[in-house]
């Protein structure tokens, strides 16, 4: 167990490190950097050497890999660098923006299994056969809306027509009611039709003969035979989706004007602004990596076949 | 109380395929009385699986009982709605399925499994139930059951999982225990031992049986009538004593003959004396698997040695974990073993390696058990066939083509299965599409692991003489690999029995089998079903006449 554990933690920190080069190059190989674009503009007037001694200031006349060895350094201690743009520390803007951006992921994503689960449920109790293959059918609908589209439609209809949640000056919790489902709808649908056919796939195995032929009742199968194994494989689609939710996050957040990670991003690409950039690739990697981290030690906690194969081997 | 228990009457069952309802079951009347055993008997496609479910009313989805009554004590539950059927499943009705394997949750304790079924019919609080548990793990021998208890599916071995399901079986003492195939997929000694268990706690309960099963053996060994099922309908039926000595129908005469356990006039075998023509040597084969990561070993294989002279059957008889597996895998040299030798025409198999190892295996060929899974399901018959072909320095065109339909020819299909896809064929016309591409390259030596143990008894037996005429006209050599020592007997010259991955007893096959020199070969040859039939004299003479 422990082995395992050792050797989860480190292909995580290896993607981690991997996902930081990777990025730090690209970022260097795109032309012009974020000094250029502040300082070189006609309005500030600064001299050749005025810049060069900027350049200097910010380490970037340094070469390419010592500068990378400084950032991954600064980085290690929990030093993002500076945004030039913004003139203040990147750690500074990411205390700012990082905590929306995480509540609105995280609450779209337990939505989302809120409604992985609820459809997966219906779609196995509901009686009547014209719901149920209405019910079955709403993932593929979902999975064909874009978000920026979605949000949109949202907006539309419960703000302006049904006027159930207010745009203008919305409190804290309404504020978040239709982002937070936009951000679900799209992720729940590959959930859901994941978990649909592992039910029906788990519904076809004997034991389940044999715990209808104990007498239980088609509900009492699905609660206590079918969820836990139907739920397995879609674990490791639900770490993966996570990746998509924060790619879902930017759009959201610009679609209903939120402050956070996205409006950060936005405006950090459009001015270069390499050192936010970094950051913000390692953290939603660190993000991505800790989810399928999590995902990966739940494994032998509900599966208990794995868990006694790796007790062999530890 | 009367004695009759259940009287299934002219009940007709149907499937829904695409658009219309097929009918699978026409019209079948059985009765069982109060504590006793029927054996359902018949091949796959017979509809006694179908009418077995009917009875727990669990049928796929796509079934429905069109005509027909099932009653039990006395009412009829054909058309009872599920949420009433959950009353008397478990209850009064229970089920030992067929594959031990997967028919326990997983992801739960034996333990939970066993308490589920006294939970959902509300018998006693926490404690009881757990008090309860214990004492049925007990009683069908998983002990100590606290432990048990505690421990997931996988575990256990496959006739311990069996035990648990029995267990399940019998909690709440039902009138009837609905048998499918409960022992078809346990090695032969585990069999013999779960049928006991499954007799004995039926007589303390008196609880009857309806036996499900392909094999007449075990028909004849447990039950005290049989019903022979053919396509739906009912050929037979009647006290087993009756049935085997003077069977009515011509479907349970070929029945009869054909099942290996049934029949001891086996067709004389070639004098096996003389002559020093080895085509197989193996000599003291040994091999270690790693375990884990350390240095850890597992032995295998010990010590193994055997000669099979050309043109005769050797056979490796052995239950899962015996190494039988792995010493085929050796003589066809997917394995280096760790010590010994293998000798195929006097050439060191394993001494090759790389590319003339790969043109020697094209002198052993391989048949494997399931004729679902070994061939390519995108691949026509023709293509299948060719394939070896390709490998070897392939001859032109249509000279290969010639080869192919000629080798269809001679394992018995017709031309116009060249362009069929796989899954048009039964397993019988697979499992010859196999052989027939194992022996396309001219083999020597052919291994057959299990190649009949997935068919019916009529197919296996046409497989079994579509073996013995290629290997007279040939000129092969067989290494037979089995679980089934009815089989062995019938086709095989020479045997070597393992246990444990020792070769516990060997030689030809009438010393053996007459005089084995350890315990465990003992065990075996008394665990083939159908020995206890009474008839069994009778009944071979009557095949021999």
């Amino acid at each position: 167990m422990i082995r395992y554990l050792i050797g989860r933690v480190g292909q995580a920190l290896l993607v981690l490190m991997v996902t930081f080069t990777a990025a730090f190059l690209l970022l260097q190989a795109l032309p012009g950097d974020a000094i250029m674009i502040k300082f070189m503009s006609p309005d500030m007037a600064l001299s050749a050497d005025q810049i060069a001694e900027i350049r200097a200031a910010y380490g970037a006349d340094l070469p390419i890999w010592e500068r990378y060895f400084n950032t991954l350094a600064n980085f290690l201690t929990g030093n993002f660098g500076y945004s030039i743009q913004a003139g203040v520390p990147v750690s500074q803007q990411l205390r700012v923006n990082l905590p929306p951006t995480l509540q609105l992921a995280s609450l779209g994503f337990l939505a989302a299994i809120i409604l992985t689960i609820t459809i997966a449920a219906l779609s196995n109790i509901v009686g009547m056969a014209w719901l149920r293959s209405a019910i079955q059918s709403m993932p593929s609908l979902f999975i064909s809306v874009p978000v920026f589209w979605l949000g949109i439609m949202l907006i539309q209809v419960f703000s302006f027509q049904l006027g159930l949640v207010s745009v203008i000056s919305p409190g804290p919790v309404e504020r978040l009611i239709l982002p937070v489902l936009t951000l679900a709808i799209p992720i729940s649908a590959p959930l859901s039709q994941i978990l649909m056919r592992n039910i029906d796939e788990v519904l076809a195995q004997p034991f389940v003969a044999v715990a209808k032929a104990k007498g239980a009742s088609h509900t009492w199968v699905l609660w206590r035979h079918v969820a836990r194994n139907a739920v397995l494989p879609t674990l490791t689609i639900a770490g993966v989706l996570f990746g998509e939710l924060l790619a879902g996050a930017v759009v959201t957040e610009a679609v209903y004007g939120l402050n956070g990670l996205g409006g950060l991003t936005n405006q950090a690409v459009g001015n270069h602004d390499t050192a936010v950039l970094q950051a913000i690739v390692v953290i939603s990697a660190l993000a991505f990596v800790s989810i399928n981290l999590v995902v990966d030690l739940l494994y032998p906690v509900l599966d208990p076949r794995l868990g006694s194969k790796l007790g062999m081997t530890a | 109380m009367t004695a009759l228990l259940l009287e299934i009457d002219d009940l007709a069952i149907s499937y829904k395929v695409g658009d219309h309802h097929q009918r699978v079951v026409h019209g079948v009347s059985f009765h069982i009385d109060r504590g006793e055993v029927v054996a359902l008997v018949g091949e796959s496609g017979s509809g006694k699986t179908t009418t077995a479910q009917a009875v727990l009313g669990l049928l796929a989805g796509n079934g429905r009982v069109e005509q027909g009554a099932i009653r039990l004590n006395g009412t009829d539950i054909a058309h009872w709605p599920q949420k009433r059927l959950d009353t008397i499943r478990g209850a009064v009705v229970s089920l030992i399925p067929q594959d031990p394997g997967s028919s326990l949750n997983p992801v739960r304790t034996i333990g939970a499994q066993v308490a589920e079924v006294l939970q959902i019919h509300g018998r006693g609080d926490r404690r009881a139930i757990r008090a309860r548990t214990l004492d049925l793990l007990t009683r069908v021998g998983l002990v100590p059951a606290e432990m048990r208890a505690d421990q997931y599916p996988h575990e256990l071995s496959g006739g311990m999982k069996q035990r648990v399901l029995i267990a399940i079986a019998v909690a709440l003492k039902p009138d009837l225990i609905v048998a499918d195939e409960p022992t078809s997929a346990l090695d032969v000694t585990v069999q013999r031992v779960i049928l006991d268990l499954i007799d004995e706690l039926r007589r303390e309960n008196g609880t009857a049986v309806l036996l499900v099963t392909h094999d007449l053996g075990v028909a004849a060994d447990r039950a005290s009538r049989l019903v022979v099922l053919q396509g739906g309908r009912i050929q037979e039926q009647g006290a087993v004593r009756d049935v085997l000595a003077s069977p009515q129908s011509a479907y349970t005469r070929r029945l009869l003959s054909d099942a290996p356990s049934l029949t001891k006039a086996r067709p004389a075998r070639r004098a096996s004396g003389g002559g020093e023509d080895f085509a197989i040597v193996v000599e003291g084969l040994t091999h270690d698997f790693p375990v884990g990561g350390a240095a850890k070993t597992f032995r295998a294989l010990e010590d193994v040695s055997f000669k099979v002279r050309r043109g005769t059957t050797h056979a490796i008889v052995g239950e899962s974990g015996s190494g039988k597996t792995t010493t085929v895998r050796g003589v066809v040299g997917f394995l280096k073993p760790t010590a010994g030798r293998i000798l195929i025409d006097g050439e060191d198999m394993t001494t090759l390696k790389g590319e003339a190892l790969r043109q020697f295996r094209r002198n052993i060929q391989l048949v494997y058990q399931n004729p679902f899974g070994s061939l390519d399901p995108r691949q026509t018959i023709a293509q299948i066939v060719e394939e070896p072909l390709l490998n070897f320095a392939p001859p032109p065109k249509p000279e290969r083509a010639k080869k192919v339909a000629d080798m269809l020819h001679r394992v018995g299909l017709p031309e116009s299965f060249l362009g069929r896809h796989p899954r048009a064929l039964s397993g019988g016309q697979r499992q010859r599409v196999a052989i027939a591409r194992a022996l396309v390259l001219d083999p020597r030596v052919l291994v057959l692991d299990e190649a009949v143990s997935a068919l019916d008894v009529t197919v296996q037996a046409q497989i079994l003489a579509l073996l013995d005429e290629l290997q007279k006209a040939l000129g092969l050599t067989y290494l037979f690999v089995s679980h089934d020592l009815a089989v062995v007997q019938q086709i095989s010259d020479t045997v070597s029995v393992m246990y444990k991955g020792r070769q516990v007893d060997g030689g030809p096959v009438d010393t053996v089998f007459a005089r084995p020199d350890s315990d465990y070969t003992r065990e075996l040859i008394d665990a083939i079903p159908g020995r206890k039939a009474p008839m069994l004299a009778l009944s071979t003479a009557s095949v021999r006449g």
